[in-house]
């Protein structure tokens, strides 16, 4: 066992994928969680309870999601990393807020294992059904980045990764992972704490009569100030300009914070967009597939190779922004593209529109469990002819 | 005479740049906005080290008019943000002032639990007895019979009374006084803002633009001739026999106690585990 009562345990461990998720924020340098507690990521919460008070971090079980993600936002303009951790009903109740991180490019990290819904649905079985809600959850234009971890060392590495995309672009980011991800032990393998890449949100330079809080920099992002630290700033949820001013009547102000709220991570696609390509030469078929499904592709895939079926596989580690270039450059290469996913829907027509006329087949998955290699070798077989 | 000199002593805590302000002629907003900056002047507090939090409404846009690190939330969540400020970074003084429906309506459910956990973050409420800002609806506090446009008959409603809320969810300073009462709602803001843990000033407030136009009460100095004739000054009485009438508003101090506040004590459970941690090595 690691050093108990440090922010990064380096060593090896088994532990569950909602503990290495909170170990992953520690390790990020989260200092404070508010939630409320849902299976499957209940045991997030309960991790950071009691290793916040060890670190010097703060831990609040709030009312409900809605006063979680308030809180969260609120934490992360006082200058600490903050984050919460739901699920599917929970990320429904905390699209309101998740608008006003967008709005107010609040730096925070969302942690959603699926279940399946919709509704009450399954909680204690696993689900990639919120992936368009994490999209488009909240009303209005905006973007957000979600990463979908694939293992449980990734619970820890990607939880890590988005919160320095959050720090570098000011807006939410999302883990969606899954209940089996969550609930599963594998090996986790915690580095040195000066291993650890860590960003943290760039500070204004000006002078606190000269700072304008949401005037972005060449990457189209503001720095950050913090309350407490004397620039005496507002913001707020109405349409603004770069002072903070509210413009609400004004189709210019709402045209430029709309846009650049959007453009700041489309722009940026190229640098946030992470993908695994397992590539041949002369592929016929490719499976694009991510999160836990990704695992039941990659044995599908060796099995199709072995029976002489040329197959690649993209797997989709940032599904927010969409790695379109990623998608279309293969339905380029290939003459079908097979999409598993455990919903009825939803990533897969992000793939129909980037790979044009390359036809999709499409294996959707309901009622919790993941793919049988066997189901995704079918849909390979059934696209190779 | 130079700018400095013609300046008005509260002038400076204010957001020169966002005015002028939205209110309606006659509205007690601003009247709060006055008895708030005038308890900052008078206790001489540091505006870099307070944060200003509101919802949405009318009075929630004095977020913007307050000198101060300030957040204007989505509707109903500024105690809930105000919580992760305070808890992320206990060294600021942070205070919510929003509306009626925000905080009592959409927002209760957060102030209950606020109260309760008795978050170090002091609340001012304009109690205007309706939804102004979105031209007159009925609330959470509007009076038995009143008529505002989604009770064109009366409202059958009965109104929260919003001291006893408080005092029972756990405050541990309560006051209420109308705009009237200037000079005491000052006082109480600024015992509020040196008191540790949840504290609840409820400023009962005209709004003679959609409210008072409705109800018999067409111009400020109406309502506040109302506030005038029926207030009772009545200091620490029952805050559950405090309901507002037609008749009689008690207003005054209704709680002053002193309770460790949430974040102390979980300041106290932090050193108590990092004591433990450095015995056993």
């Amino acid at each position: 066992m690691a050093e108990k009562g440090k922010a990064v345990l380096t060593g090896v461990h088994f532990m569950d994928g909602d503990t290495a998720c909170a170990e992953g924020a520690l390790a990020a340098g989260c200092r404070f969680f508010a939630g409320y507690p849902i299976t499957p990521a209940t045991e997030i919460a309960e991790r950071i309870a009691r290793r916040m008070p060890e670190i010097s971090g703060m831990y609040v079980q709030m009312e409900d999601e809605l006063s979680s993600m308030a809180a969260v936002i609120g934490a992360s303009y006082a200058g600490v990393k903050s984050m919460t951790a739901t699920s599917g009903p929970g990320f429904s109740l905390m699209q309101e807020n998740i608008g006003l991180a967008a709005m107010t490019e609040t730096p925070c990290v969302v942690v959603n294992i699926m279940r399946g819904g919709p509704s009450t649905g399954q909680p204690t079985m696993a689900g990639q059904q919120d992936v368009m809600q994490a999209k488009w959850g909240s009303h209005g234009d905006y973007e957000i980045i979600a990463l979908a971890p694939a293992s449980v060392q990734e619970m820890f590495d990607l939880t890590i990764e988005a919160f320095n995309l959050a720090e570098t672009y000011r807006t939410p980011t999302f883990i969606l992972a899954d209940g089996i991800l969550g609930h599963m032990s594998e090996r986790v393998e915690i580095p040195n704490a000066d291993m650890i890449k860590i960003i943290d949100r760039k500070k204004p330079q000006d002078s606190p009569e000269e700072y304008l809080p949401f005037k972005p920099d060449k990457n189209l992002v503001p720095p950050m100030a913090s309350f407490g630290e004397g620039y005496r700033f507002y913001a707020t949820g109405l349409t603004h300009d770069e002072k903070g001013h509210p413009r609400t009547d004004s189709a210019e102000a709402q045209q430029k914070l709309v846009q650049r709220l959007c453009d700041k991570i489309r722009k940026n696609a190229d640098k946030i967009v992470k993908v695994k390509e397992t590539t041949l030469k002369d592929a016929e078929v490719a499976v694009i597939a991510y999160g836990i499904t990704y695992r039941s592709a990659l044995s599908a895939v060796r099995k199709a190779r072995a029976e002489g079926i040329q197959t690649d596989l993209l797997r989709l580690i940032t599904l927010w922004p969409f790695p379109e270039k990623h998608v279309s450059q293969l339905a380029k290469k290939v003459k079908a593209i097979v999409v598993p996913e455990m919903n009825y829907g939803q990533i897969v027509r992000e793939v129909e529109r980037a790979a044009k006329e390359t036809p999709v087949v499409f294996l959707p998955k309901l009622g919790g469990e993941p793919h049988r290699p066997t189901e995704i070798l079918e849909g390979i077989v059934r696209a190779s002819s | 005479m130079t700018r400095e000199e013609t300046l008005h002593p509260l002038e400076r805590y204010l957001r020169e740049w966002m005015m002028p302000h939205i209110w309606c002629e006659g509205c007690g907003n601003g009247i709060i906005l006055n008895c708030f900056v005038r308890a900052l002047h008078e206790l001489e507090m540091d505006l870099d080290k307070i944060v200003v939090i509101s919802g949405i409404g009318c009075i929630g846009r004095l977020s913007g008019y307050a000198n101060t690190d300030a957040y204007h939330t989505t509707h109903g969540r500024a105690v809930a943000f105000a919580t992760g400020v305070k808890l992320a970074n206990p060294e600021l003084k942070v205070i919510v002032i929003s509306g009626d429906g925000d905080l009592f309506a959409i927002g209760g459910n957060h102030f209950i639990h606020a109260a309760r956990r008795n978050v170090d973050i002091q609340v001012i409420c304009a109690n205007n007895f309706n939804y102004g800002m979105t031209g007159g609806q009925s609330g959470p506090t509007t009076p038995l019979e009143a008529w505002t446009t989604t009770t064109p008959y009366g409202n059958v409603e009965r109104p929260f009374n919003l001291v006893h809320l408080a005092a029972a969810s756990g405050a541990v300073y309560v006051a209420r006084w109308t705009t009237l009462h200037a000079r005491r709602l000052t006082s109480s803001i600024k015992k509020a803002l040196q008191k540790e843990g949840f504290s609840f000033i409820e400023a009962i407030s005209q709004c003679p633009e959609v409210y008072g136009r409705r109800n018999r009460m067409a111009t400020g100095m109406d309502t506040m001739n109302w506030f005038k004739e029926i207030s009772d000054i009545q200091h620490f009485c029952d805050p559950a026999k405090a309901e507002i009438t037609p008749e009689k508003i008690i207003v005054g101090e209704f709680v002053d106690i002193e309770k460790p506040s949430y974040g102390r004590l979980l300041r106290k459970i932090r050193n108590q585990v990092q004591e433990k941690m450095k015995e056993r090595k």
